[in-house]
């Protein structure tokens, strides 16, 4: 008797402590990126370091503007290519498809969102870049944040379409039945009734998309060109500012880290703690849009 | 029709009205109002024109519906036919033997990324069920409480939401600045599993604390009812009435860390070598597809690797559709 529930005890203290490891990784991550970013923040001063659009490691110029200006355009780009796809992809899933239909579209895009990273690289430096570089416009690389959205736009496509999906179907029946007894169509209902009803989980789903692009590493290295410059227009007309290459702050930590020390090396921990920033700031905004939700 | 009091004024309204909607018209509606502001033929088509918008709409709908598959057919189909031209036996068998035009096989890098597998699902799995059982069969009456033990399981709680929204170069920084740089572990396969194993826990802990809420109350009362602990309780009935939907969280970890490459291109080190020991650096294929692509540009051999990673995908896909079915049918029963 007394050995069950000394037992009991010891797993329920057991269980407790590695429910807290979440937290305590949290917590480590947190502590050992500002650790290492500390000297650089130090001795250049965040605001140099936010604000300065040059980053020459040689030179011991720190500058992160340029890299956030690029994973923020490239970020936009994504989401307008490939929203409206997700979006149209998430009402036709929960709205129109027959039931055989769902059944070869889910598993689509089950795959597309397991497809790996460098995978969605690789077709875009095969496929993709050789495509873009037949724009005729002088110093157009093919790399760039062109290239760049489109791979990220397919790879936040699953992760938009599910949860706008999930938001759609959580709408209750009631509010359709109501529609449909006044006499609209379906098409009537699901633009004027279900959409606006499940706007918060769709905002919330874009959002969330919005993490997925500013998180993404290896894809990203593969077709932006990964030059340190401002996006800029290539020539007088603005339009070609899509054509111009760029660097993510993610690409920037992936691309450096092997064989910065020192000063650069803790440059790149606190362009780690920006992009930390950042992402944390897209999430709780979107924790925020979902907790509205449910009043 | 014809046994409907229809009042004899409605029948002038019912004119400008489509057919099907005339017995509808109500007495004294002023329906010629927007019959004088626009044309006759729009008035009278307003249901048709309202099914035309329809038509176009589902049209546009269904194009996007098939743009994901075509999307999909096109990468995997790209990917896989060139893929398939370098594919055999052989290439799986050889180790890579570096060299500008990437030559030799990919077998050190398939049993790096088996070992990497092993390592953080090892690791994070115990791990991660224990978080999920204790956050939803010992915490959930605690919501509400005051106190440091409601305190720290909100905390928690805060922990797994937060580390699934980490960017994966992050786990990475992490890896690298306190595995491989301040505990010496080098770029090795551990440094490596155990930055993976960040990654993945909060994937174990979320799908572990979905399978557990989908198992009845009832089950855990009449356990409990018959005088066990509850510790008996969650190791005798609720773990394996749930076991389906944890074996999908862990298998749906392993295709997380057989595709991810930003963690372990800064953990791991890229040695094309067998590893021998926990210490040794490695490559997994999907940063072997990297290397090949960036550095050597043998972009068919990048492309037949990458063909083996989405089979791989494609199979553990099959699987946890196969464990969830089994879990709804277990349970729906």
């Amino acid at each position: 008797m007394p050995l069950r529930y000394a037992m009991d005890r010891g797993m329920r203290y057991l269980l407790l402590g590695s429910a807290l490891t979440s937290i305590l990784i949290v917590f480590a991550i947190g502590l050992f990126t500002l650790r290492e970013a500390g000297p650089a923040i130090q001795q250049i001063g965040l605001e140099r370091l936010l604000t300065g659009a040059v980053w020459r490691p040689g030179q011991e110029q720190f500058g992160l503007l340029a890299m956030i200006a690029g994973s923020i355009c490239v970020t936009i780009g994504a989401i307008l290519l490939g929203v409206p796809f997700s979006l149209g992809g998430a009402v036709f899933l929960a709205e129109i498809a027959p039931p055989r239909v769902r059944a070869l579209v889910r598993p689509a895009v089950e795959l597309l969102a397991g497809i790996p990273s460098v995978v969605y690289g690789l077709f875009g430096m095969v496929v993709l870049v050789p495509l873009v570089q037949k724009i005729p416009v002088p110093y157009n690389t093919g790399y760039g944040l062109l290239s760049a959205s489109i791979v990220l736009a397919v790879m936040i496509l699953p992760t938009v379409t599910n949860i706008a999906e999930d938001a759609i179907r959580a709408v209750p029946r009631e509010y359709k039945e109501g529609s449909l007894a006044l006499g609209s169509t379906h098409w009537q209902t699901i633009v004027s009734v279900t959409l606006p009803a499940a706007r918060s989980g769709i905002v919330a789903a874009i959002i969330l998309g919005m993490g997925r692009a500013l998180g993404e590493t290896m894809a990203m290295i593969m077709v932006i060109g990964n030059s340190v410059i401002m996006p800029q227009p290539l020539d007088h007309n603005p339009l070609t500012i899509v054509l111009s290459q760029a660097r993510t702050l993610t690409g920037n930590i992936a691309v450096e880290i092997a064989y910065a020390t020192g000063v650069h090396e803790s440059a790149l921990f606190a362009t780690g703690v920006v992009l930390f920033i950042l992402i944390m700031l897209v999430n709780s905004l979107a924790r925020l849009v979902i907790r509205r939700r449910t009043p | 029709m014809t046994d409907n009091p229809i009042p004899a004024d409605v029948t002038t309204q019912a004119a400008v009205l489509p057919p099907r909607l005339a017995p509808f018209a109500r007495p004294g509606e002023p329906a010629a109002r927007t019959a004088q502001s626009s044309p006759r033929w729009v008035q009278q088509s307003n249901l048709a024109r309202r099914h035309l918008t329809q038509r176009l709409a589902f049209a546009v709908l269904w194009l996007t519906g098939l743009a994901v598959v075509v999307v999909l057919l096109l990468v995997v189909g790209y990917v896989a036919v060139q893929g398939f031209q370098v594919l055999s036996p052989d290439f799986l068998l050889t180790p890579p033997a570096g060299g500008l035009s990437g030559e030799g096989g990919i077998s050190t890098t398939i049993v790096t990324t088996l070992y990497l597998v092993l390592l953080t699902v090892g690791l994070a799995t115990p791990l991660g069920v224990g978080a999920a059982v204790y956050l939803v069969e010992y915490a959930e009456g605690l919501a509400g409480q005051r106190g440091l033990l409601p305190y720290l399981v909100s905390s928690a709680r805060f922990g797994v939401e937060t580390l699934a929204g980490v960017p994966s170069i992050i786990f990475g920084l992490f890896g690298y600045a306190l595995f491989v740089s301040a505990l010496h572990f080098g770029f090795s396969l551990l440094s490596a599993g155990l930055a993976g194993a960040c990654l993945i826990l909060p994937v174990i802990i979320r799908t572990t604390e979905e399978a557990l809420r989908a198992v009845p109350r009832s089950y855990r009362e009449g356990s409990l009812a018959l005088g066990t602990t509850q510790w008996q309780t969650v190791w005798g009935v609720v773990l394996p009435a749930a076991l389906p939907g944890i074996i999908t969280g862990v298998i749906l970890s392993v295709g997380r860390v057989i595709s991810e490459t930003a963690v372990f291109y800064v953990t791991l080190g890229g040695s094309y070598q067998m590893p021998t020991s926990l210490l040794s650096g490695g490559r997994t294929m999907a940063l072997h597809v990297y290397y090949l692509a960036m550095d050597t540009r043998a972009f068919e051999k990048a492309m037949a690797t990458g063909t083996i990673l989405i089979l791989s995908i494609i199979l553990i896909n099959a699987v946890i559709n196969f464990f969830s079915h089994r879990l709804t049918a277990r349970l729906g029963s």
